[in-house]
């Protein structure tokens, strides 16, 4: 049984087809949530190529998410960054057994219905992308395609799950291979679901719907998820993650997987590294195991990355206060 | 005498197998533990195993990588009873074929004598939930979680067909082993489980 808070019953995404003999339905959200959970203790590669998505499924990757460029490259070539060509999605779905996600631009609800329709098997309604509406996001309900959303904070999180979201990642800040956002998104969500289950043992509900007044988010999904004392969605950890060690520390800080985006296609040995980056995210557990996937990887030849104190985009606050 | 029940914990959804089983142990008041295990020394100490949902090719390369994969072959060779659930079902198998991509490379148990047609019923939007019923066994109506999940397109003979949805084979048993193409461990319904529980305990006395 996964946890189903904050679930709305027959959402315009839950698609019921009754017929004499059977009845059956499409779109819930064990279907949605269900998905993310097939997907723990993976590793979601960025690729912007048939040939990157090849070597990723080769590599061990549990599914490949598909951008027209890597953020690094989104980082430097500026501009507005929209979702990939539906060619190109097209293309990888139609070479790897594996899931394939995209990402729309958060709040652009058009993008989002044109890679429903292209049948990626999950959106990542991403701050990657530059936002197409800086006040709302998309309505994730009105969907039979599973949603993955970014969040810094537990009320982030949150707010997205009440939109629909079915998947969280913590954000870290993307394209700097820089993990130190990542490291430190996931502890403070960590304190705080600490601290809303402390306030839910001790009975004290007035304290828990001061709480939901602070994380802008509804008293019933406070409340389960203070019981349950985890997001009620799997939670994957991303932004700068670039070497096997990055993953392995992430995974015990108790993230549920791992997204990499410029950290493997941007090394000059993304295909060693990729088998790296899973192998210790597998056995993170096992010092030797990550020693000995650190060791397959150069660290010459790492993603040169960027001190996020220096950085004129901050690709993490898009998106975050609503 | 303690059941030692042991959930395969490369990758996929091996909290939600524990926690049935767990629930299946104390409803059926059996005396048993339950673990999540990844290494062949784990492994060789079962005496049933799952191999649970997640992405098959992954699970297959990685315990495929650290010598479990064998030991795994041995154990159910030797008759530890095993249940597969959609990615542990392709495991078991002997052989597999995606519906779009074709021949895939990818390391087999090779021991349940079916093909599997992988992503039967197509992608993520069109995964569904659906009423089964695993009559052989004694399970008349089940909820049925189908997320990409693969279907059996061919059986040998020492196979025996559990449940079929749509004409498509979903689940299917052959001495030791039991697998199914949808996920239990996704519903509060632990009948599944406990039928397996039951198949590790009988196979112990």
């Amino acid at each position: 049984m996964i946890p189903l808070s904050g679930d709305i019953p027959n959402s315009k995404g839950e698609i019921k087809e009754v017929n004499e003999m059977t009845s059956i339905s499409r779109g819930t959200s064990t279907l949605k949530r269900g998905f993310a959970h097939m997907l723990k203790n993976g590793v979601v590669m960025d690729v912007t190529t048939v040939e990157q998505a090849l070597i990723a499924e080769e590599a061990g990757a549990v599914s490949v998410m598909v951008l027209d460029k890597l953020p690094s490259d989104v980082r430097k070539a500026g501009g507005v960054a929209r979702t990939a060509s539906i060619r190109i999605i097209q293309e990888i779905m139609d070479n790897v057994t594996i899931p394939v996600m995209a990402k729309c631009r958060i709040g652009h609800v058009y993008e989002a219905n044109v890679l429903a329709e292209t049948n990626v098997d999950m959106i990542d309604e991403s701050e990657v992308l530059t936002p197409a509406d800086e006040y709302h996001h998309i309505w994730k309900w009105d969907y039979t395609t599973p949603f993955v959303n970014g969040a810094r904070s537990l009320g982030e999180a949150l707010r997205r799950v009440e939109e629909g979201a079915a998947m969280i990642r913590t954000k870290g800040e993307p394209g700097t291979g820089n993990v130190a956002e990542a490291i430190t998104h996931i502890k403070k969500v960590n304190d705080e679901l600490r601290s809303i289950k402390s306030i839910y043992d001790s009975g004290d509900k007035q304290d828990l719907v001061k709480m939901a007044r602070e994380l802008k988010v509804s008293y019933s999904l406070v409340e389960e998820t203070a019981k349950i004392g985890r997001l009620p969605v799997v939670n994957f950890a991303a932004g700068g993650i670039a070497t096997p060690a990055d993953a392995a520390y992430l995974m015990s800080l108790g993230c549920d997987g791992i997204f990499v985006g410029s950290g493997i296609f941007k090394a000059e040995d993304a295909k060693e590294r990729a088998r790296a980056v899973v192998l210790a995210t597998t056995f993170w557990e096992e010092p030797d195991k990550v020693k000995e996937a650190q060791k397959m990887i150069d660290e010459r030849q790492s993603i040169l990355g960027l001190d996020v104190k220096d950085l004129e985009l901050k690709m993490q606050e898009r998106g975050g206060t609503v | 005498m303690t059941l030692n029940i042991g959930v395969l914990a490369i990758q996929g959804d091996v909290t939600e197998n524990f926690l049935s089983v767990m629930a299946s142990l104390s409803e059926l008041g059996i005396d048993g533990a339950v673990s999540q295990v990844k290494t062949a020394e784990q492994i060789s100490k079962l005496d049933g195993l799952i191999i649970p949902g997640g992405e098959s090719t992954m699970i297959g390369q990685m315990s495929l990588v650290n010598g479990a994969l064998k030991t795994i072959k041995e154990k159910i060779e030797s008759g530890m009873p095993v249940f597969g659930i959609c990615a542990g079902m392709i495991l078991l198998s002997k052989n597999s074929k995606d519906r779009i991509v074709g021949d895939v490379e990818q390391p087999l148990l090779d021991l349940l004598d079916v093909k599997i047609e992988r992503n039967s019923f197509g992608r993520q939007k069109d995964s569904f939930e659906a009423e089964i019923s695993l009559d052989p066994i004694g399970i008349s109506s089940f909820n049925g979680v189908f997320i990409r999940a693969p279907s059996v397109s061919d059986v040998g003979k020492e196979v025996q067909i559990l449940a079929k949805f749509e004409e498509k084979i979903v689940s299917v048993k052959q001495g030791n082993i039991i697998a199914t193409s949808f996920h239990p461990e996704l519903t509060r319904d632990t009948s599944l489980h406990k039928s397996f529980v039951q198949m590790v305990k009988d196979s112990k006395s």
